[in-house]
């Protein structure tokens, strides 16, 4: 396994704006890569380092095993972008936009022609692949953005909130075919505002904020870092709330979350099992009836407000 | 979506590199996608053309009739004075699209995809002032045509109207990278709209173009005669019409001048874009 992404203490600033305050990752080949943070953490600066299109100013950037600042031309052949924004042209049509794609890749024109009509079909655009795309909804904008992001089957491609303004349905699409492309071989870093995005696709995290890394690992881990499990459980309407939240603040590792207004308690807890029949048995004493109880893994959400403090 | 199987076949096309020839058969081959796409364009926003060339003929027509009495040009009729000179506003006004279109480009992040990938790097900037080119030629043609329907005529034969037409066509060129300078360094099209027009105006009326630079006072004759504008105004128009006003040669090494400047300038641009 060797690493297909290094970044090693970059720094950018923008005048006194410093987006990147030394960051440094790798990303192993032929994974997906989840790059998260808040608004402004840096996030689009990074992935225009990794693709060529901004110089930093200080610090190692490698990608496939080209060094991004020396040989910027060898590395443009082996990846693939797709930004923040769609970047298609609004006066041709998506079969035009795919074609000028794939014969700046220089294929020739019946390559890129055919390769336009696979990512036509493949992204659900057929029908509208003979309109300018100044007639497409935003969806389907971001659909033929990534379709040009793979015009030459990239061995590493940069995905820039990819599936910002996608319906759930197309978004499940994408997913499968983020999927499909890094199975079949290739390396992805992705950057995303769901946490739930990252936690189904990717093998591993990085957490940036005002340019640093604030936190790494699997999701799971990630996850664990709250330490434990949570604890879910809902009584019936009578009986008051104080009363719980005193009987089983013993069990938990803080004081138990009561949300007011669906009388639902949760409580991080450490040993989960034991804790959910330690739950039962003291109220089960006290004449109380449960109506729902349940363990839950705490989620990114959980983690990511945790740790940014946002 | 459908299932796609070839994924796992790595292929990038030929590729570029490799001696010099091929490199630069590659930049031509990517400058020529990138003129084929601008001059979509043009079929795209049909109402672009026409406004085009729908505004310098309204220009010939009506310096022609409402000036054309009272001024009084060497070469007989004024229509054969005006022609020449009107067909380089029509070429400097065109320009001011590319300064928009660029501008445009890289406000809405197409500079930025075409600059990931593995194309020639004047190739974008290069492709643009091709198609400007093309879409000049066509505007002469048109306008020399209109021009001859009232009353225009090439007084000096056919090989040195086709010179004069080069030299135009040249000058539309080199003056396209001028303009695709201007885009690449402000940017915004809104503030391309007036930063593409602003410094013609003194360049087109404070010339040779439209009236003989005779009458005009000291100072502003002096920038007026020497002035790139005036100096190509006056070759076209010796070409044209058989008299020796203007120096050839100087005309072909302002014309060079200016490519020599702005490509490089426009391309240096383009290679840091919004870096
Ligand atoms: N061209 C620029 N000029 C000045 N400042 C900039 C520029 N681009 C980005 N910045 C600043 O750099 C910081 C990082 O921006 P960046 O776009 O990388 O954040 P991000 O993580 O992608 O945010 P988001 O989630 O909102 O897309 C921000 O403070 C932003 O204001
Ligand atoms: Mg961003």
């Amino acid at each position: 396994m060797t690493d297909t992404i290094v970044v090693e203490d970059v720094y950018k600033a923008y005048g006194d704006v410093n987006a990147l305050n030394g960051v440094s990752l790798s990303v192993r080949e032929g994974k997906i890569f989840g790059l998260l943070g808040p608004n402004g953490a840096g996030k689009t600066t990074l992935v225009r380092i990794l693709t060529t299109l901004l110089k930093p100013d200080a610090g190692r950037v490698e990608v496939a095993g080209i060094d991004v600042l020396k040989d910027s031309m060898a590395l443009r052949r082996v990846i693939g972008l797709a930004g923040q924004y769609p970047a298609v042209d609004e006066q041709l049509t998506g079969r035009e936009n795919l074609v000028m794609v794939g014969q700046l890749y220089h294929f020739s024109r019946s390559e890129a022609k055919s390769r336009a009509q696979d990512l036509l079909k493949r992204f659900s655009l057929t029908d509208a692949a003979d309109r300018p795309v100044k007639t497409y909804s935003g969806g389907m904008r971001r659909r033929l953005d990534l379709a040009a992001s793979i015009v030459a089957r990239p061995k590493v491609l940069f995905l820039d909130e990819p599936t910002t303004g996608l319906d759930p349905r197309t978004r499940m699409e994408a997913w499968e075919f983020i999927r499909e492309l890094v199975r079949d071989g290739a390396t992805l870093l992705l950057t995303t505002q769901y946490l739930e995005e990252a936690d189904a696709l990717t093998g591993f995290i990085t957490v940036i904020d005002e340019g640093r890394v604030i936190a790494e690992g699997t999701p799971d881990e990630l996850k664990s870092r709250l330490g434990s499990d949570v604890l879910e459980l809902r009584v019936s309407r009578d009986i008051n709330l104080k009363r719980v939240e005193s009987l089983l603040q013993p069990i938990g590792k803080d004081m138990p979350q009561i949300d007011l207004q669906s009388g639902d308690i949760s409580i991080a807890v450490n040993d989960g099992t034991r804790s959910l029949l330690d739950a039962v048995r003291i109220l089960d004493g006290e004449g109380i009836s449960i109506e729902d109880i349940g363990l839950r893994r705490p989620t990114l959400d959980d983690v990511f407000l945790s740790i940014t403090g946002k | 979506m459908a299932q796609e199987q070839t994924f796992s076949s790595v292929h990038i096309g030929q590729q570029s590199g490799g001696s010099i020839f091929e490199r630069i058969w590659w930049n031509i081959h990517d400058t020529l996608v990138i003129t084929r796409r601008n001059l979509t364009y043009y079929t795209r926003l049909p109402q672009l053309l026409v406004f085009s060339t729908i505004q310098p003929v309204m220009f010939l027509l009506l310096f022609t009739y409402v000036f054309g009495g009272a001024i009084q040009t060497p070469g007989g009729e004024y229509i054969n004075y005006l022609l020449p000179g009107i067909l380089i506003q029509t070429v400097m006004f065109g320009g001011t699209q590319t300064t928009i279109g660029l501008a445009e480009d890289l406000s809405k992040g197409l500079i930025d995809r075409f600059r990931s990938l593995p194309m020639g790097r004047a190739a974008v900037l290069a492709g643009r002032t091709v198609a400007d080119s093309i879409r000049n030629l066509f505007v002469v043609i048109l306008m020399t045509s209109v021009g001859y329907i009232i009353g225009f005529e090439f007084q000096n034969g056919l090989l040195n109207a086709l010179v004069a037409v080069a030299v135009l066509i040249l000058f539309g060129h080199a003056m396209s990278w001028i303009f695709a300078t201007i885009g690449m360094l402000v940017k915004d099209p809104e503030t391309a709209q007036v930063a593409g027009f602003i410094w013609v105006f003194p360049l087109i009326f404070a010339s040779s173009i439209f009236v003989p630079t005779t009458t005009m006072p000291d100072a502003l004759r002096t920038f007026a005669e020497n002035q790139p504008v005036s100096v190509v105004a006056n070759v076209v128009r010796d070409l044209t019409l058989g008299t020796s006003t203007g120096d050839f040669w100087l005309a072909l090494v302002w014309i060079t001048t200016i490519w020599l400047v702005f490509a490089p300038v426009a391309v240096w641009q383009y290679r840091r874009a919004a870096s």
